[in-house]
């Protein structure tokens, strides 16, 4: 069916050699001064040579490379199309997605075996995947239900704080706060919700942004609870099974060295933290897919394209609005207790509002409620930043033009597109 | 005729007025059960007003909209939010200016039309999150009962289109297609055959007329369109300047020389004169 709206000019012979002439031409005014003339040092005084011969294969391979690519692009277009009328009705939505995206979970799962000895690459991955859920979770947020939240922060804060607090008083393990931290913030998420149902757009985002900082400095300042500025250390690591990861003792409790008979590594620790946010990650991202196929997920697209369409076919707005702040809520303070466990040691320093600009730059970047694109985007956010420390002080410089490039080329994020989430059946539409 | 026994919707005395401005001046009018009752007038007459006060967007400076739902009785419409007014009260209205999902595809609009009945059977997310076999059937018959409206509106084939890429027409006859999946009682329509070519148009006055005939929908309409205003109302309504001038058949309204006046300007009054003396 979707043939039907794209009918696209197929490009003839004569009009891909235009093509290809014009871009040879740009080549060959800008190879002129970059190619076709040099200039000598010849015995002290500088002599202009000409390279013709250079420049006549520079703009040649232009002209190919353009021929060859426009026509490559075509015929991938044209194979997408026939692909897409051939099987109408059939789930091609997954697609192509559906197979990188299990690749690199399993690419995922694999990559301690080949790196487990070093600390560098696996402490960064697991910083990617921590910012990977919290696109996730926010990706309900902005994405799904349309409602730009700059103070994302707060409930990966609030998240982290309720781990570390209930830990540090009461003892509570990793697994048990875990889901009270989960609804401590989906609470505060509500909390955020409840002031804001009238505010759209920029107003939102404006008291989403407050929120976000007076959550940090409440936690600044609230001394007795919170530590203030010294946070909160020693928080308890989390344990396998109840085996801790520490150097075997004689009479303590078993370890989890000594349990599967293994010499002590401090890298167990680490990987098992690695595979954990993989764990979690991937359920968020489960939950977040089954979500937007249900009625609930589909009354927030709803919403954001139309709220007053919305009212007019009887949905409570208020209900819509508030389920998704608590939702990508929750999601939030469940990376945030993993980030407090993690770290062992928080403070209000982690949860400055660069954060929530980063989390809300991997939804965009990544194309808004698509859950590959936040993948990607979390990786070049995060990973960019560590691959340009050589570059010391032009490394935010990088950051900026890799997103001013991105904004330019692909404004809708990486992967724009946008899955059905339901499909017709096809002898339904045929008896029309 | 055996609708005009019973009055779906009653306004009575009704006023909205934007601070100085009074868009509805103590309105009252009627519209018959089972029957299609259209609603004329120039522009800014406070018709799309009317509408956002029945369906709850606006609430009224005065007056009462009683509706007489076949089920729960006689319901205040005045009394209801906008979603409660399409959820409880069953009046469900499409817009002048389309208001579709643009982005989601034709089905995903329709089916969102049926948001309360599947969030009920998805257990509020929870049944649905685990795939419950009952929900499942839930929305199969929620996939069924959309594209038995597309069927019926000839949109079928435009099913998994994004409904934003439509031709206008046919987004106007999916917001149609959209408004029956949410069950109403009372269909609002605004200004529907806007947009509509002729053939189109005579496909849309055939279904208003199965609806309101078979179905037992009533049907309040806005239009322009005299050829379908005169042909399948039942009743007719004309404003103006918020205020009603007549009230009738469209035979009555075609002779009423206010509504003459209202639509051709008072320099035809002598005209005017001398048709109702002759």
């Amino acid at each position: 069916m979707t043939a039907v709206f794209n009918l696209e000019h197929a490009p003839t012979w004569p009009e891909r050699l235009k093509d290809a002439a014009w871009i040879a031409f740009v080549a060959l005014l800008l190879g002129i001064p970059m190619i076709g003339l040099v200039t000598v040092d010849e015995g002290g005084k500088l002599v202009l040579q000409t390279r013709w011969p250079l420049l006549a294969v520079f703009v040649a391979l232009s002209f190919a490379g353009r021929l060859l690519l426009a026509y490559l692009g075509d015929l991938w277009k044209r194979r997408r199309r026939t692909a897409e009328t051939a099987l109408p009705g059939v789930r091609a939505a997954r697609g192509w997605t559906g197979v990188l995206g299990w690749a690199m979970i399993g690419l995922a799962a694999a990559l301690p075996l080949a790196f487990g000895d070093n600390r560098y690459v696996i402490d960064t991955l697991t910083t990617v995947l921590i910012y990977v859920m919290l696109g996730w979770g926010l990706n309900v947020v902005v994405g799904l239900a349309g409602l730009l939240d700059l103070g994302y922060v707060a409930f990966y804060a609030v998240g982290a704080y309720t781990y570390a607090l209930l830990a540090t008083h009461f003892g509570w393990g990793f697994w048990e706060a875990l889901p009270v931290a989960g609804a401590a913030a989906a609470l505060f998420g509500i909390l955020l919700g409840w002031p804001t149902l009238r505010l759209r757009g920029d107003y939102l985002a404006i008291v989403t942004l407050g929120f976000g900082e007076i959550i940090r400095l409440v936690l600044v300042n609230w001394t007795d609870l919170t530590g203030g500025p010294n946070g909160i250390a020693s928080i308890p690591r989390p344990s396998f099974f109840g085996l801790p990861f520490k150097p075997p003792t004689d009479d303590g409790p078993a370890t989890f060295a000594q349990f599967f008979g293994l010499e002590y590594s401090p890298h167990h620790r680490l990987i098992f933290l690695y595979y954990l946010i993989l764990v979690l990650a991937l359920l968020t991202n489960l939950f977040v897919l089954r979500l937007r196929k249900l009625p609930i997920g589909r009354a927030w697209e709803a919403m954001r394209e139309d709220e007053i369409a919305c009212k007019a076919l009887g949905i409570n707005v208020t209900n819509v609005k508030l389920s998704a702040f608590a939702l990508g809520a929750m999601l939030g303070g469940l990376a945030g207790v993993f980030f407090a466990a993690r770290q062992g040691f928080i403070s209000p320093e982690s949860f400055v509002f660069t954060e929530s600009a980063i989390i809300l730059a991997i939804v965009v970047l990544g194309g808004m409620g698509s859950q590959f694109g936040v993948v990607l985007a979390a990786l070049v956010l995060v990973l960019l930043p560590e691959l340009g420390r050589n570059f010391a002080e032009y490394r935010m410089l990088l950051f900026g033009a890799a997103m001013i490039l991105i904004m330019i080329w692909k404004p809708g994020g990486l992967l724009a597109h946008r899955a059905p989430t339901l499909r017709a059946p096809v002898a339904a539409k045929e008896t029309a | 005729m055996t609708a005009v026994a019973q009055n779906i919707l009653s306004v009575e005395r009704l006023s909205m007025r934007f601070g100085g401005l009074t868009a509805i001046d103590d309105l009252s009018l009627v519209a018959p059960a089972g029957a299609i009752t259209s609603i004329i007038g120039p522009n800014g007459a406070g018709k799309t007003t009317l509408f956002n006060c029945i369906t709850g967007f606006y609430k009224p400076t005065q007056g009462s909209l009683r509706l007489a739902h076949p089920v729960r009785g006689e319901m205040r419409l005045e009394t209801l939010a906008a979603h409660c007014v399409a959820r409880d009260a069953q009046v469900v209205r499409t817009f002048q200016n389309i208001r579709l999902f643009p982005k989601m595809t034709v089905l995903e609009n329709l089916v969102v039309a049926q948001h309360n009945t599947l969030q009920a059977a998805s257990g509020f997310a929870l049944a649905g999150l685990f795939r419950a076999p009952g929900y499942r059937r839930a929305e199969i018959a929620a996939i069924e009962k959309a594209m038995h409206w597309l069927q019926r509106l000839g949109l079928a084939g435009f099913a998994d289109a994004a409904a934003g890429d439509l031709p206008y027409g046919t987004q106007r006859r999916v917001e149609i297609a959209r408004a029956l999946c949410a069950n109403p009682v009372l269909l609002c329509l605004d200004e529907p055959a806007a947009g509509l070519n002729p053939r189109e148009s005579a496909e849309l006055n055939a279904l208003l007329r199965h609806l309101a005939g078979d179905e037992g929908i009533a049907v309040l309409l806005i239009e322009h369109d005299m050829s379908v205003v005169m042909n399948i109302s039942d009743h007719v309504v004309v404003l103006n300047y918020g205020r009603k001038i007549a009230e009738g058949t469209p035979g009555e309204i075609q002779n009423d020389p206010e509504v003459i006046r209202a639509y051709l300007g008072e320099a035809c009054e002598e005209e005017a004169g001398a048709e109702a003396g002759a």
